[in-house]
């Protein structure tokens, strides 16, 4: 994946991509409904749906879900760089792309990176990556599960997902003809380190004195650097405002009224510093060969990047992409469940939450190849495969001592032995589902479920994979243990496993 | 090689305390109104017993660690106490302790005691226990009775059984607990129940309904042991001696290795048969007068009656709804009530049940008692979830049976 002979070392760019956007769509009818007693005036977004996180999901997890399409198609073996972008990480002070670093079972010697603090993060990460990438690959994942006052604006507008592109020079999918910078401390909203939500100016003037003046600005310092002709682009991804907004710009740099990027406003939302992201991964799945696609992400200043499709783009779209994933889709009309889980209600969630849930770190440090990569163990005797590892091979004819090399589960699909709905334990989306799963291969695991939406749509044999989510929150001490759940193979997800 | 404890000892006394929710009452209370029934049927002074096992299972919810809070409740004199868990198995491993010290002949006379107090949590149902620092990484959050709720869908899968079908055969091993239970004034639950009203119970772990989980009580009960002849010496007759006691635990095969289906629990069966060859039984449907099993939930009964080789593979079902284990039946099944309505304080539950088939034996059951000289009794604890567990069976009967 480094230099190809022949290439120039300038010719970086994306080698693979990937996408996640989480399957629940809250209708936002049903937020403006729940609002107009209050403030009649959200009537005016009331339209479409925006894509939501499950309870066990945050940055970290939709980061490791657009990562893991996104390396499905590449050798990973000399990547040189792991680094997250988000201004939502989960933790302030542990390196939040060193768990997705984990979960990918990355290994080796590259450099980890979190990238935050500015709507900007996703995009000034990526150009980042892709001025450091020229030896060697790196893998840039941006990903925001976003927060907001309830009866805001910003409730009505924002989503959450993920992107993930791995760069580099080589047989790029996607040539990078240059990225360009214009700072500006515009401050059309901020979040300070001890409150949870943005405070936000009228978005007149930021559209007005921000938008208008800022992207262009940077868009034409981009033209010039470049020296690209602004009616050859055909691809604005301008992540913010509405359509009108980005047409208007687009007419002032001189772009082609055509270009205007979708900003999926009406499909999934904002997603934050991860949407110009979102947005380049939608356009690289329809591009054409040739095709030019730029991309801007603005927050204080507004960064600019351009980038020219190669030949090799059809032959590593991702399985689901932006596009599949925004397909795969649960319309949800319960408002207060959103609420309940992004913690904005108080719900009594009775007794049997209120376990302690504290973490061991000396235990999960000891055994987080077990808990966070899903490595297992495979006899090197008799071949058995088995979950978790243990001194002891589990195949009753073996029983060999000390023979268990690493096994890793996470890509492994499995089927359903027994199952069930529980509604007694405390779980924060009840009924709780899990069950026994058997993995094609060997190895099982009774674990919990995830992404079901009814005890109807679950079957013994029923076939499953591996996603990495949150497990249990210790909001005592806030923290979160990540580990694996199994979510149903649906149709889409099916070719998924298949590449 | 070892043959076994067969009618090497002899149960001299047992109480039990009334099961249920007793709020006016500690476990120490427990403890003593247990053990003054059993110490006035053995007929022996407290002083004279020389080891005491000592079960309880969730034990910071009451009476706290070690084998000391039995010691200073009874005013034991200083002998050896051993406090013993594990599980839902905790009362019949005390039993088996105490057995094996009068078998062994360290001890005359041994204490087995179970207690539990479950109704100070402040909720329903068993509390979380805590499963150790590591497991927490990786196991789901289940609930017992989601644990056992997998064994239904698993045996519909494999036996080709209707859901409907199942819930049916589920909720006549509910209705029958009922209606047992109704005629044991112990008992924590006496009221009888239909059919329809098991079918339309709110569910709590799909397809475990409300009616298909036993109750969650405080109790304790235990027992004193001793051999045959030092019980005769004493002038006990129509001794109740102890046919067989065996356990078997997980070893993670069913839930890490690949071909255990998920229908069935696998220790049961091992623990039935040496317990069958140890008290010397060919034909368990046909030796055995009744029985007291593990029935936690219904669909565990069911798939015990199979474990056990009393009904065939895929058979329960039909003997079920044909009645085979209700009070009348050929093999009465839970004929005090069992966990369904007895109750369940989890380390008495062994106890409680080795204590019916004694009465029964002994013709002591009051408004129950089977009149059809019952002659062997099996009871059977499951601790954990079907995919790993700890199974405990004992068979006890009349000398000579």
């Amino acid at each position: 994946m480094t230099k190809v002979k022949g290439l120039p070392l300038t010719n970086t760019g994306i080698l693979s991509f990937g996408g996640y956007i989480p399957r629940r769509r809250l209708q936002r009818a049903e937020i403006a409904k729940a609002h107009r007693w209050y403030n009649a005036g959200l009537g005016r977004w009331a339209r479409g749906e925006r894509a939501i996180a499950n309870w066990d999901e945050d940055s970290i997890t939709m980061a490791v879900e657009a990562a893991r399409e996104c390396l499905k198609q590449v050798d990973t073996q000399d990547v040189s760089g792991v680094w997250m972008a988000s201004t939502r990480f989960p933790f302030l002070d542990r390196q939040n792309a060193g768990i997705l670093a984990e979960a990918l079972q990355l290994r080796g010697s590259f450099t980890t990176l979190d990238i935050s603090s500015s709507q900007r993060a996703g995009t000034s990460g990526l150009m980042t990556a892709l001025s450091a990438s020229a030896q060697n690959p790196i893998l840039l994942a941006a990903a925001e599960k976003r927060r907001a006052k309830g009866a805001s604006a910003s409730e009505m507008t924002i989503g959450d997902g993920a992107a993930a592109f791995l760069v580099g020079s080589g047989p790029v999918i996607a040539r990078y003809m240059g990225g360009c910078t214009h700072p500006v401390d515009f401050i059309d909203h901020f979040r300070g380190e001890d409150t949870s939500f943005d405070y936000v100016w009228e978005e007149r003037w930021t559209r007005d004195e921000g938008f208008m003046k800022i992207v262009p600005a940077s868009v034409k310092k981009l033209i010039e650097q470049t020296g690209v002709d602004p009616s050859s682009i055909n691809t604005f991804c301008f992540p913010l405002g509405d359509t009108r907004t980005a047409a208007s710009i687009a007419k002032r740099v001189g772009l082609p009224e055509t270009s205007v990027a979708d900003n999926l406003q009406g499909s999934c939302g904002d997603t934050g510093s991860a949407h110009p992201l979102v947005m380049l991964a939608k356009a690289l799945e329809t591009a054409r060969p040739g095709d030019r696609i730029l991309v801007t992400g603005f927050g204080q200043g507004c960064d600019a990047l351009l980038f020219e499709a190669t030949n090799a783009l059809a032959d590593r779209r991702p399985p689901l992409g932006i596009s599949g994933h925004l397909e795969r889709r649960t319309p949800e009309s319960n408002y207060l469940r959103y609420l309940s889980h992004n913690d904005l209600i108080t719900i009594d969630r009775g007794f049997r939450a209120e376990v302690d849930k504290p973490t061991s770190l000396t235990t999960h440090y000891r055994n987080r190849e077990t808990a966070q990569s899903m490595v297992g163990g495979r006899c090197n005797k008799c071949g058995t495969v088995q979950f978790p590892r243990s001194n002891i091979c589990v195949a009753p004819k073996c029983g060999a001592i000390g023979t268990q090399e690493p096994y890793p589960f996470a890509d492994r699909t499995g089927r359903l032995i027994s199952f069930t709905a529980d509604s007694l334990t405390f779980t924060p989306d009840p009924p709780s589902y899990y069950g026994l799963v058997q993995f094609d291969g060997g190895g099982r695991l009774l674990c919990d479920l995830s992404d079901i939406d009814s005890v109807d749509d679950v079957h013994v044999g029923m076939p499953v994979r591996m996603v990495f989510r949150v497990k249990d929150y210790d909001t005592r001490r806030d923290f979160r243990r990540y580990f694996w759940k199994a979510v149903p193979v649906e149709l889409a997800a099916a070719g998924h496993q298949e590449t | 090689m070892a043959s076994g404890i067969k009618d090497k000892v002899a149960i001299l006394g047992m109480g039990c305390s009334r099961f249920g929710e007793r709020w006016d009452r500690n476990a120490e209370d427990l403890i003593v109104e247990a053990f003054v029934e059993a110490l006035a049927d053995a007929g022996i002074e407290k002083n004279q017993i020389q080891g005491a096992w000592f079960g309880s299972a969730l034990e910071d919810l009451h009476v706290g660690k070690s084998g000391i809070p039995l010691s200073i409740t009874l005013r034991l004199p200083n002998i050896p106490v051993t406090r013993i868990e594990n599980y839902c198995a905790t009362g019949t491993d005390a039993f088996r302790n105490a057995c094996y010290a009068v078998a062994s002949g360290a001890c005359d006379f041994a204490l087995a005691l179970g207690v539990e107090k479950l109704k100070d949590t402040g909720y329903g149902g068993l509390p979380q226990r805590g499963r150790g620092t590591v497991n927490d990484l990786t196991i789901a959050n289940t609930s017992a009775p989601g644990s056992f709720a997998q064994l239904a869908a698993a045996y519909r899968a494999v036996h080709n059984v209707g859901e409907a079908d199942l819930k049916r055969a589920m909720a006549h091993v509910s209705v029958k607990s009922h209606a047992n239970g109704a005629r044991n004034p112990k008992a924590h639950l006496r009221n009888t129940i239909t059919e329809e009203q098991v079918l339309k119970a709110p569910m709590v772990a799909s397809p475990l309904g409300l009616y298909d989980c036993c109750g969650v009580s405080d109790g304790s009960a235990c027992a004193i042991v001793t051999t045959p002849e030092i019980a005769r010496a004493l002038g006990k007759k129509d001794l109740v001696t102890v046919k067989a006691l065996q356990m078997a635990a997980s070893n993670g095969l069913e839930s890490q290795y690949n071909d255990w289906d998920g229908s069935h629990v696998v220790t049961t069966r091992a623990a039935a048969r040496r317990a069958y060859r140890e008290a010397g039984i060919k034909n368990p449907r046909e030796e055995l007068s009744l029985i007291e099993v593990h029935d936690c939930f219904s669909v565990t009964e069911l798939v015990t009656m199979e474990d056990l080789f009393i009904s065939p593979e895929g058979g329960a079902i039909r003997d079920i709804l044909n009645g085979f284990y209700d009070a009348d039946g050929s093999i009465p099944c839970q004929i005090d009530g069992g966990l369904k309505c007895f109750g369940h304080p989890v380390a008495a539950s062994g106890l409680r049940m080795i204590y019916e088939i004694y009465l029964q034996l002994t013709g002591r059951a009051g408004d129950r008692q089977r009149h059809d000289n019952p002659r062997i009794g099996l009871t059977h604890n499951l601790g954990g979830n079907p995919a790993q567990n700890v199974c405990a069976i004992s068979i006890v009967g009349l000398e000579g049976a």
